[in-house]
């Protein structure tokens, strides 16, 4: 089954021509065809797919590789809508730079998949076009933003995905979907065409099987694009990696207490592996991250208030009465915080406790090559969770909150499960550190078997 | 916070149900919020980007190798819908 196949096994059997690109499409669209209407990952598909694949140059770096792509990158000649009734039917005028630099070195994009409507969420419960299912168990909720992009890689229903994070947009729903989630730094990957949420920290990023299949598509991705003033001139990372030394990693023990049990018991398996390979572990202390809840709800709210206020439906898209409730929640909580008389308050202070939190892992990474970072307090959570719970996201994102605030990369890879529901094990770097990250994250995948573990559907 | 006057400054449409669950879940959400305020950051300037980047600046040309181009009846236009009754 060719949907089953990872990023580097597709590519080394369509370049030893052992199956066409369309072979490989058709796999994917058949998948989607069996399971998509329970799991509802994709909001759109591409017709012209198929054609496409006919036609793709297969030296391509990419080429012939069906990819989905979360629907907050701009695709011309697919709708993008932000999983927003606002944007319903939207087609782009212009293309994303992610999406371009896929194109271009060879991939098809496959579909545009479900979110959290404009990313406000860690369910993709939020999503005006109803919520993805958790391909390990439908009952349960995928994790968000990105969770249609991680439950189509999860699923096979694609070969890798893009998402984006905010905070733990991308980690969260590919710990909580058994998938492997890249997270650059912050400034990596060219924000250019994805449909903002909190400026000072969306990371686009990719989502795929194994963290070798993620290090070739951010290879692709990332780097600096004159479209994007946030970009970095710095070279990105090479497609190997090796380790090149034994790393120094620090344990954070108020992360460990935010764990449920059994998830502390998953993640310390992992760091066990990490010791048997040889690196060094050692306890160690970070703010408290209960802390980054309020400055990253006061950041991204203001962020988003200033970022949504653009849809005003006379240019493009359909009038704000629209928004759902989620979005206006936000939007208020926003507009409220950067006010005249509150913007000292909350804005402010909470710009003022970023600042903390990136000196206290800048202290840290004085002495630790990596941090570890557990990604989420505990598997997925059930359908319905999230109803009606300001905050859901928030407290979901504890764990992931903090290097998102500081603009750090990170990664989230499989490493077991509980009662069948994936939990992820997560690494954080500082920032431009991917190389350290993909390699150590790769290292762990060569010698543990977590990510070959499937869903059955 | 007063819901009703934020939404109008947000351009928003509350309904009077909104308002109410509203006006109850930002209390839970500014008391979360407000643990901050226990850490002490007096000497402390704010972030509000962490690239370190200062005055990227690029040249005054324009590329529209990745847009799409409007309608050639539309004379390089974008239509949108009417705002004021037309006539």
């Amino acid at each position: 089954m060719l949907n089953k196949l990872t990023l580097i096994q597709a590519l080394h059997g369509l370049k030893q021509k052992k199956f066409s690109s369309r072979q490989l499409v058709q796999a994917c669209l058949d998948q989607i065809d069996k399971y998509d209407s329970k799991i509802h990952a994709f909001l759109s598909i591409n017709s012209d797919a198929l054609k496409e694949a006919d036609k793709i140059d297969t030296h391509l770096p990419l080429g012939g590789i069906p990819i989905a792509v979360k629907d907050n990158f701009l695709t011309i000649g697919l709708p993008t809508t932000a999983s927003s009734k606002v944007l319903d039917g939207y087609m782009p005028h212009y293309e994303s730079t992610v999406t371009a630099r896929l194109k271009s070195a060879g991939a098809i994009i496959l579909g545009k998949t479900n979110m959290d409507a404009w990313a406000h969420g860690s369910s993709t419960e939020t999503s005006d076009y109803g919520s993805t299912k958790n391909p390990w168990n439908m009952d349960y909720l995928p994790g968000g933003s990105s969770g249609g992009s991680a439950a189509a890689v999860a699923s096979d229903m694609c070969i890798a995905a893009i998402g984006s994070e905010t905070a733990g947009s991308i980690r969260q729903p590919a710990a909580w979907c058994g998938v492997t989630g890249f997270k650059p730094t912050y400034g990596r990957v060219s924000r250019y065409g994805v449909i903002a949420m909190a400026s000072s920290t969306d990371s686009p990023g990719p989502i795929g099987k194994t963290v070798q299949d993620c290090a070739l598509i951010n290879q692709i991705i990332a780097g600096h694009d004159s479209y994007d003033a946030t970009t970095s001139s710095l070279p990105i990372s090479t497609a190997n990696i090796e380790l090149p030394k034994k790393l120094k990693i620090g344990l954070p023990k108020e992360y460990l207490e935010v764990l449920q049990p059994e998830t502390k018991e998953q993640v310390l398996k992992a760091v066990d592996q990490l010791k048997s390979l040889g690196h060094s572990i050692e306890e160690m202390s970070l703010i408290h991250p209960k802390y980054s809840i309020g400055v990253y709800t006061i950041i991204q709210r203001s962020e988003v208030s200033s970022n949504l206020a653009r849809y005003d439906g006379i240019r493009y898209g359909h009038g704000r009465d629209k928004f759902g409730q989620e979005a206006k929640r936000r939007i208020i909580l926003g507009t409220y915080a950067l006010s005249a008389g509150y913007y000292d308050q909350y804005y402010n202070k909470a710009q003022k406790v970023r600042t903390l939190i990136i000196k206290d892992f800048q202290k840290a990474f004085s002495r630790y090559d990596l941090i570890i970072d557990p990604v989420s307090p505990g598997p997925a959570l059930k359908v319905g969770a999230s109803t009606d719970e300001p905050m859901f996201g928030e407290m979901q994102d504890i764990l992931v909150e903090p290097s998102s605030i500081a603009g750090l990369t990170g990664i989230s890879v499989p490493c077991g499960t509980i009662r069948n529901l994936p939990v992820g094990f997560g690494l954080i770097g500082p920032q431009f550190s991917e190389q350290l990250i993909l390699a150590a994250g790769h290292q762990l995948q060569q010698a543990t078997t977590w990510h070959h573990e499937k869903p059955t559907l | 916070m007063d819901v009703k006057y934020i939404a109008k400054l947000a351009n928003l449409h509350l309904t009077s149900t909104e308002e109410t669950k509203f006006q109850k879940q930002f209390i839970d959400t500014l008391q979360t919020v407000d643990l901050i305020n226990k850490l002490d950051t007096s000497h402390i300037q704010p972030t509000s980007q962490i690239t370190g980047l200062v005055n990227i600046m690029r040249e005054d040309t324009i590329d529209t190798s990745r847009i799409l181009p409007p309608p050639a009846h539309n004379k390089g236009y974008f239509k949108v819908p009417a705002i004021f009754n037309a006539q």
